[in-house]
């Protein structure tokens, strides 16, 4: 699944519903659902205030599912993270005038298995997460 | 996201309803900063009951909210029965300084209990 999107703020729903409908094919229970849901719009909300700083752009969601296991990439081509590392500490903001609580990545840890964040300053970010979804490995 | 909102003695009652993200909380900040400063109040119930999503920009919008009670010596509690709503509230520690209920008439009587 491949989704294409401009990086207004009223598309941050539209990208979470796609990707839940796209992961509901696995069968997950509420709470895995929640939990991807949730992940996706820390994503792309990073995507929009931090990559592209309000400006336009665009922001690809891509996802695929092997067996029990979702994997979503969430790029932006914008003005990339200068220390991963600080940015992924919980509570920092980069912005803390715009009242983020910087629990962005964080929550991506945490309601994920896998977080992979790639960026390149002035080339874009890439995040890629993972879940393993057990409400189907239960059922086997 | 519908936003309903009442005022009882001094305190400044939220409900959310809908999904809380980035998009939504610009225009909730605006209304609810509106209301408690134009009316001079000191307390504020957020009530999440009727939230069927919420990310870390509502986390941002309630520790914003958290500060301006304090600011004012005001109190600030959350009503909810949501999981997934708790879940992520927990996580952000924000449950270690607001108090949460599951109905709006015992956060105010667990404030007048204090």
């Amino acid at each position: 699944m491949r989704l294409e999107i401009l990086s207004k703020s009223t598309n941050e729903s539209f990208a979470r519903v796609v990707v839940a409908a796209f992961a509901s094919q696995l069968d997950p229970t509420i709470e895995e659902l929640s939990d991807i849901k949730t992940a996706v719009s820390e994503a792309v909300t990073n995507a929009i205030i931090h990559g592209y700083e309000y400006n336009e752009g665009i922001v690809i969601i891509e996802s695929t599912i092997e067996g029990n296991r979702i994997e979503i990439v969430v790029e932006d081509k914008g003005k990339g993270i200068d220390d991963i590392k600080k940015a992924m500490e919980p509570f920092y903001t980069s912005k803390p005038d715009l009242e983020r609580s910087g629990m962005g990545f964080t929550v991506m840890e945490t309601f994920m298995d896998e977080l992979i964040v790639e960026s390149q300053l002035g080339n874009g970010t890439r995040v890629k997460m993972a879940k393993v979804f057990h409400s189907l490995v239960d059922k086997e | 996201m519908r936003l309903s909102t009442n005022i009882v003695k001094d305190y400044l009652i939220v409900a959310f309803e809908g999904e809380l993200d980035h998009h939504t909380t610009e225009e909730a900040r605006m209304k609810i900063d509106s209301l408690y400063y134009d009316n001079n109040l000191s307390n504020m119930i957020l009530d999440l009951r009727k939230l069927n999503f919420m990310d870390s920009s509502g986390i941002g919008l309630i520790m914003g909210r958290y500060r301006n009670c304090k600011e004012r010596q005001g109190d600030i509690s959350i009503v909810n029965t949501n999981p997934s709503v708790e879940r992520i509230l927990r996580m952000s520690g924000l449950l270690k300084i607001i108090n949460m209920y599951s109905n709006i008439e015992e956060a105010i009587d667990g404030k007048r209990g204090e």
